[in-house]
């Protein structure tokens, strides 16, 4: 009848098992992703603190296995006193069966659901996404943050000592030199210290020259594309630069410049000149965002059903004569079904680095459009 | 000032009043430890994710709050107990006594004479040889067996005691000598056809045994999680008397040990809160208590010590389950009927023979492997005995799939399910073929 003592804090297995849930967590996610960024609840959420929670399904997560339709059948239940035949204790949960031929899709109330953040979704998307022809720009200054421990020497402060670092590299030493993986005989030459640098950020400016085509109508589809794009990429260029301006752009036969309500709300009739666009955004360029101070981001949306084949040359034209300044000019082309548009066809006789084209047909697409736009495949030297 | 009593003076009295438990040793560890050993139920048993989410679950509502676990307790001789570092003294005191009802229940209960007596270093290299495996075929491969294998582990058959053991005849060759003590051993001709003689439960120690691409080291895994099943069988079929038990002797324990008025007071808290009704579930605390308190003033205490040593909860429940209990606890029937979740009946009749049909086989779905040659292709058929509860089809379809992984031919299960528009219950089999779904109403 003993009461032992033990030291427990070495106890790990259950934080490692956690890990590797989690790990199967993120990768669900992952495979989520396209359906996620486009998910109203997330980029609707508007908040700028990403804090706000999306409760996600996911059921490749769920432990199947052989049991009771738990929904079927009857099963026993204890009162507090009083109970007859027939008293409602409850409505469902969540109603009955999910879509159908869904393996899985009910019952409702343990479909496996993880809570992530809109922060979240960015963390797994941004992964691998770059900023793409990042060079120095007069705007751009080098600013101290602050000390940060991220460094690790042989000397330093004893207050600063690194146990675990330490005690890893006396086992490594034991292992290498006394003939067992052991913590045993910690020497000098063991110790390991953090040690701070003085942190420096890039910071610089950032615009981004949002144009949009107001000529047909902005359906759901087309809304709901255009503004989980926009949201994303918005949210990435922040987590770059310090500042970021947006400008919006609609345009039919003529450009202007409007506010960020409109730009998606906007729906006009009439024809369709591109080029009206670009010319204004090269005139924005011009006067108010020089590139010697700015890191400049035009990207236009549109279904490409440009007015003329010579409106088309005349767009052509005044790109062409942007892309030197700009970082990276990007087209998204958003279409329900049906063909590369005449647009499409003009742009892809446009060779230049700085200029990147996609198609958005479905949801998954706004994911696959910023891997293109900010991939981080850019030749070695130019990548941030 | 009376001082609270030790475990061993708790042992004492608890053998003074006629339990018999085994020793106990009691550690106090703290909430992250408790709860690691609460989400894996045994500690040092082997790696994976599922225990990782279960730990993750149990952690999240006690740091929230929303639920506290006092203790855990291991069947082992010695047992082993363990107490929540920030438990008070008399919550110790409590749990203790607590403890005493299981560790006497786990040496005295029939259902449990099958326990290996060293299934804790049974667990322990279980997990060794699992590390062993990751090491050698890699972490992927033993996460997905071990997916496979933990889906479909409540289908290995119940331990049964003192059988002599009938053991393949290939292994007496000693060339598998890996897995020797996988079982049940079903005397087979050494024929392409693979049939079992008679209906056989034990899903698991079937694929282990039968499943023809297998490699040995796979087999030895599935062997391991079928030994680890079998040593929870007890606890699962005894759930409600078990809890019970623990429950009537703190109550009695507590009694005759020396306490103050205001632990006296604490203790009378506690144990309230450890007798909550259940809502739409039971309570198995309050409910096997109930049942054994309502023995002892009905039969006596003789019907008390044959029931902890002769009954489980099917038997526990059917016998004694009476209708002053079912009306005094508030006991009622509920299901769904049109989206709403009504009481069905209050009538004692009904609710036993409801609560016994949940308890029986511990809740899960007995599946007999019919045919491992059906189709004469090698394709595996079960049948899902139907006892009056449909299965989750949904369900079923995703784990068959584990089902196809470890048998790597195709795979039906026969079951029945109800036929809406006629009211009947018809043959329904569900199919896999490792690519994709089907099922055919028969």
């Amino acid at each position: 009848m003993a009461r032992m003592g033990q030291d427990w804090s070495l106890q790990r297995k259950g934080p490692t098992d956690q890990a590797r849930h989690l790990a199967r967590i993120k990768a669900a996610l992952r495979e989520r992703l396209g359906d996620l960024v486009t998910e109203e609840a997330i980029i609707g959420s508007g908040g700028p603190d990403g804090r706000q929670v999306v409760r996600v399904p996911l059921k490749s997560l769920e432990e199947f296995k052989f049991r009771f339709d738990p929904w079927r059948g009857d099963h026993v239940g204890q009162g507090a006193g009083g109970t007859e035949a027939g008293d409602v204790l409850g409505r469902l949960p969540t109603p009955r069966g999910g879509q159908a031929g869904d393996a899985g899709g009910d019952p409702g109330h343990d479909v496996y659901e993880v809570e992530v953040t809109v922060d979240e979704v960015a963390g797994l998307l941004f992964e691998d996404l770059a900023l793409p022809y990042l060079e120095p720009r007069g705007g751009r200054t080098l600013e101290q943050v602050g000390p940060v421990f991220r460094d690790i020497r042989k000397v330093g402060l004893l207050g600063n000592l690194d146990k675990r670092r330490t005690l890893k590299a006396n086992l490594m030493r034991n292992a290498r030199d006394a003939g067992g993986a052991r913590i045993h005989h910690l020497t000098p030459d063991d110790l390991r210290f953090k040690t701070w640098i003085e942190d420096r950020q890039e910071s610089g400016s950032a615009v981004v020259i949002a144009m949009r085509d107001v000529s047909g109508s902005m359906g759901d589809f087309k809304k709901r594309m255009t503004r989980a794009f926009y949201f994303w990429m918005i949210r990435f260029l922040r987590s770059r630069y310090r500042q970021v301006d947006v400008v919006f752009i609609v345009h039919h036969t003529q450009a202007r410049v409007v506010d960020e309500d409109s730009f998606f709300k906007l729906g006009e009739s009439g024809g369709t000149k591109v080029s009206s666009a670009y010319e204004l955004c090269r005139t924005l360029i011009q006067e108010r965002y020089s590139p010697a101070a700015w890191n400049i981001y035009p990207f236009h949306f549109s279904d490409g059903d440009n007015w003329s084949d010579a409106d088309n040359r005349r767009t052509i034209e005044v790109l062409e004569e942007m892309l030197p300044a700009v970082n990276l000019f990007g087209y998204a082309e958003i279409r329900e079904g049906g063909y590369a548009s005449t647009l499409m066809t003009a742009f892809g006789k446009v060779e230049h680095p700085r200029f990147r084209t996609v198609a958005i047909a479905e949801a998954p697409d706004v994911v696959r459009a910023l891997r293109r736009f900010f991939k981080s495949d850019a030749p070695a030297g130019v990548r941030p | 000032m009376i001082r609270l009593p030790d475990a061993h003076t708790i042992w004492e009295a608890a053998r003074s009043l006629g339990l018999k438990p085994w020793p106990v040793h009691f550690e106090q560890v703290p909430a992250s430890v408790l709860y690691e050993f609460a989400a894996y139920l045994v500690p040092g048993r082997m790696n994976h994710w599922s225990y990782g989410k279960a730990f993750y679950a149990m952690k999240t509502r006690y740091d929230y709050g929303l639920a506290k676990l006092y203790e855990m307790v291991v069947n082992a001789n010695p047992a082993y107990a363990f107490l929540l570092d920030t438990n008070t003294p008399l919550e110790d005191v409590f749990v203790m006594a607590h403890v005493m009802g299981h560790v006497d229940f786990f040496a005295q209960n029939q259902c449990f004479r099958v326990t290996p007596p060293d299934m804790l270093e049974q667990v322990a290299r279980h997990a060794e040889r699992v590390r062993q495996y990751q090491f050698t075929y890699g972490a992927g491969r033993v996460e997905k067996l071990l997916d496979a294998a933990l889906a479909l582990a409540d289908h290995v058959d119940w331990p049964t005691p003192a059988e002599p053991a009938r053991r393949d005849p290939r292994a007496a060759g000693g060339a598998r000598d890996t897995y020797t003590d996988l079982g049940p051993a079903v005397d087979l001709p050494d024929t392409h056809r693979v049939k079992p003689r008679e209906a056989n439960p034990d899903l698991l120690g079937f694929l282990a045994e039968h499943a023809p691409d297998l490699e040995d080291w796979e087999r030895d895994v599935l062997a391991m999680v079928r030994a680890e099943m079998q040593y929870f069988w007890p606890q699962v079929r005894t759930k409600i008397m078990n809890e019970g038990w623990a429950t009537y002797w703190h109550a009695r324990l507590m009694r005759v040990l020396d306490l103050s008025d205001a632990d006296a007071v604490d203790f009378a808290r506690l144990h309230a809160s450890v007798l909550q009704p259940g809502h739409l579930g039971i309570n198995p605390y309050l409910l096997g208590y109930r049942v054994f308190e309502h023995l002892e003033a009905q039969a006596g205490s003789d019907a008390v010590w044959l029931a902890r040593e002769v009954d489980d909860d099917v038997s526990f429940i059917r016998n004694y389950l009476t209708e002053d209990l079912v009306e005094a606890l508030d006991l009622y029937t509920w299901g769904v009927r049109q989206d709403q979740v009504a009481v069905q009946s209050t009538a004692w009749q009904v609710v036993r023979q409801q609560l016994v049909q949940e308890l029986t086989h511990g809740g899960i779905p007995v599946l007999h492997v019919e045919d491992g040659d059906f189709n004469r292709r090698r394709e595996l058929y079960l049948i899902h005995r139907h006892e009056g509860q449909d299965l989750d089809i949904p369900y079923a379809e995703r784990a068959l799939h584990h089902v196809a992984a470890l048998w790597g031919r195709p795979v039906h299960l026969e079951t029945r399910i109800l036929d809406a528009p006629s009211g009947q219950r018809r043959r329904l089999v569900l199919s896999y073929d490792g690519k994709a779904n089907s099922n055919v109403m028969l």
